[in-house]
């Protein structure tokens, strides 16, 4: 069954055209992939799916519902979460803060209800807190709970916007860039953490230069090159297909996939 | 996590009874009047320390909102409704006690509104006005929301010095007491100062409480994180339009009351209260208490207002705050207490490691 379905989505800044009618659709429990050269719309492309970017024509359709156009914060409230290719954390308040953050469109404590400590919002902060600590735990974090997020290194940083991401509940998220300023062993950790992240339920979709870390965890992948598709299909089809290796893997691809090998 | 927030409200209310008893002692009772007044001033700071300091919103609007709070209940307290006793309407608001007869000043009976209703009045109008200023306002960022609430607040300070109804220059007098049964009442009188000390007190304590659990829940990091980073907070799954509204609208919510209650305690109210200084006033001070911290804009709000109150600044008055404000922001722009209270925080964690632990992993 089709998570998300993306048809013949446009976008253009001025005169560039971002993305460039693309189509493509996310199956639940995949691991689907988008690569390309830099400026190839993929950040574009993440921006109209959640809702940062309005698209100029074409449709995004979500658990079969048309989300183009909507607000991000109904976007996830619907089930669709994000990363950002720039760790986008809540650098004043604390890891433990920022996770609990992305618990709020799952709970439902106002104004007078905090103000007034009710039981019920006791209740709920206290259920807040402890699935935090459980989804800091998950990514590896646990020691650094109470730190405030902006003492986090930043490999870290990424971590912390992946639980915070999760703590939203979401069926699909999506991914910029995660191991981008990640060093090997740390992008080793990513990829097995992404893999139990999509056991368990969530079905991901990133955007992604590390083609090792690409081409190891994905079901899927789907090529972009000046804001529109060149090619879609398995890892194995992609490092196959000569219009990829002509306009965009080259030679970097063969060490790829040496490297796979091995 | 338990202890600490008792401890700063037990060390406030020795505070200030401990005030109380100095000046009874010292034979200076009078004092408290200044007390009080500066008391009712502080719930406008610590209302605009909430919202600058946890939602990044900074109102140069709230002396305005002080003003609608006061001027309200003042117009409909004192205005005499007696020429609409006829009507149906006016009998029936008399029947329901919404209009009450009193005596005015020269002794002879007028036909005014009730202290309860001018309050829910004052705050309705507070409500609809803080919302439509909001919502355009709010759409805007940083220095444009500043700007856009400062225009705001000359217009009001304009309609109040030009129309009769609120006595123009002169403003309002003879606002009548308001009494809760026979128990206690906001009233300037002054064989009722010590109770209404403790009334003002009470009130801004309150509010200080429920303004820290607010900052300390699922709201308060929802606006901390609109703070921080607006568009991730949005991805989280943040109403953050609404959020920000529902914030500022609080805040001009207690900068009303303190008007309500401030225009009973002294009997009247007048113009300079929604002058720009006192808008200005009000951000410096909620500045110099550290934006973030609801109890240091509370003390800073009370002791320099009092200070302000008692002519210590003589005509240097507003000179003195308009100073302070340049110093904050120059020199310490997470307000001065933010050195002392680490210090006060590592003093008090060791003595309350026990009760700290659990304040993190769990």
């Amino acid at each position: 069954m089709a998570l998300l379905e993306v048809d013949t989505v446009r976008r253009s800044f001025g005169g560039v055209v971002a993305v460039d009618r693309v189509s493509f659709r996310v199956d639940q429990g995949q691991i689907k992939a988008i690569i390309g050269p830099n400026g190839a719309g993929k950040t574009s492309l993440f921006n109209i799916i959640s809702g940062l970017l309005k698209p100029e024509s074409g449709r995004v359709r979500f658990k079969g519902q048309d989300i183009g156009g909507r607000k991000p914060y109904q976007i996830a409230r619907a089930g669709l979460a994000r990363t950002f290719q720039n760790p986008s954390l809540f650098l004043q308040i604390s890891v433990l803060e920022n996770v609990m953050v992305g618990q709020h469109c799952r709970t439902r404590s106002e104004f007078a209800g905090c103000c007034l400590k009710t039981p019920g919002q006791r209740r709920e902060e206290r259920a807040m807190r402890d699935s935090a600590l459980a989804r800091i735990d998950y990514v590896g974090l646990a020691d650094r709970a109470a730190a405030p997020a902006g003492a986090l290194a930043f490999g870290q940083r990424r971590m912390v916007e992946l639980a915070r991401a999760l703590a939203t509940e979401p069926d699909l998220l999506l991914l910029d860039e995660p191991a981008s300023g990640l060093n090997m062993s740390e992008t080793d950790e990513l990829g097995q953490l992404i893999e139990k992240i999509r056991d368990s339920g969530v079905t991901v979709l990133l955007v992604e230069h590390d083609m090792s870390l690409v081409m190891n965890i994905s079901d899927e992948i789907l090529v972009l090159d000046n804001g529109a598709t060149i090619a879609e299909g398995s890892p194995l089809a992609i490092q196959n297909d000569p219009n990829v290796i002509a306009v965009y893997l080259g030679s970097d691809f063969k060490h790829a996939s040496a490297s796979q090998k091995s | 996590m338990k202890l600490r927030p008792a401890i700063g409200i037990v060390a406030l209310v020795i505070a200030l009874v401990a005030a109380q008893l100095v000046l009874r002692a010292m034979d200076k009772e009078y004092c408290l009047t200044q007390l009080t007044m500066a008391i009712y001033y502080a719930i406008v700071v610590i209302g605009l320390c909430f919202i600058m300091g946890y939602a990044g919103q900074v109102s140069l609007g709230h002396g305005a909102f002080f003003a609608i709070g006061g001027y309200t209940t003042a117009v409909l307290t004192t205005y005499d409704f007696s020429r609409f006793e006829a009507a149906a309407w006016g009998r029936a608001l008399k029947q329901a006690h919404v209009f009450v007869v009193r005596q005015d000043m020269y002794g002879s009976d007028v036909l005014n509104a009730a202290p309860w209703a001018a309050f829910v009045t004052a705050m309705a109008a507070t409500l609809v006005i803080a919302v439509l200023i909001g919502y355009p306002a709010l759409r805007l960022k940083g220095h444009y929301l500043t700007m856009a609430t400062l225009g705001f607040g000359l217009i009001v300070y304009k309609i109040i010095l030009g129309s009769t109804l609120t006595g123009t220059t002169d403003g309002i007098v003879g606002v009548p007491a308001w009494s809760f049964g026979t128990v206690a009442a906001i009233s300037g009188k002054s064989a009722a100062r010590v109770q209404n000390y403790y009334i003002a007190c009470g009130i801004a304590l309150l509010v200080l409480v429920l303004l820290r659990n607010l900052v300390r829940s699922r709201v308060g990091r929802a606006l901390r994180a609109i703070h921080d980073h607006e568009t991730a907070a949005n991805a989280m799954g943040i109403n953050t339009a609404r959020y920000k509204l529902k914030a500022f609208v609080a805040s001009a919510l207690l900068a009303a009351l303190a008007g309500v209650l401030l225009t009973h305690y002294t009997g009247g109210v007048n113009p300079s209260e929604a002058g720009a200084m006192k808008s200005v006033r009000y951000v410096a001070l909620a500045a110099a208490g550290g934006t973030t911290n609801l109890w240091g804009a509370a003390v800073v709000s009370i002791v320099l207002n009092f200070l302000s109150l008692r002519g210590w600044f003589g005509s240097y008055d507003n000179a003195v705050f308009g100073a302070l404000l340049i110093a904050i922001v120059s020199l310490a722009p997470e307000g001065p207490l933010k050195p002392l209270g680490l210090l006060l925080r590592r003093f008090s964690g060791r003595w309350l490691a026990g009760g700290r632990s659990n304040d993190g992993a769990a």
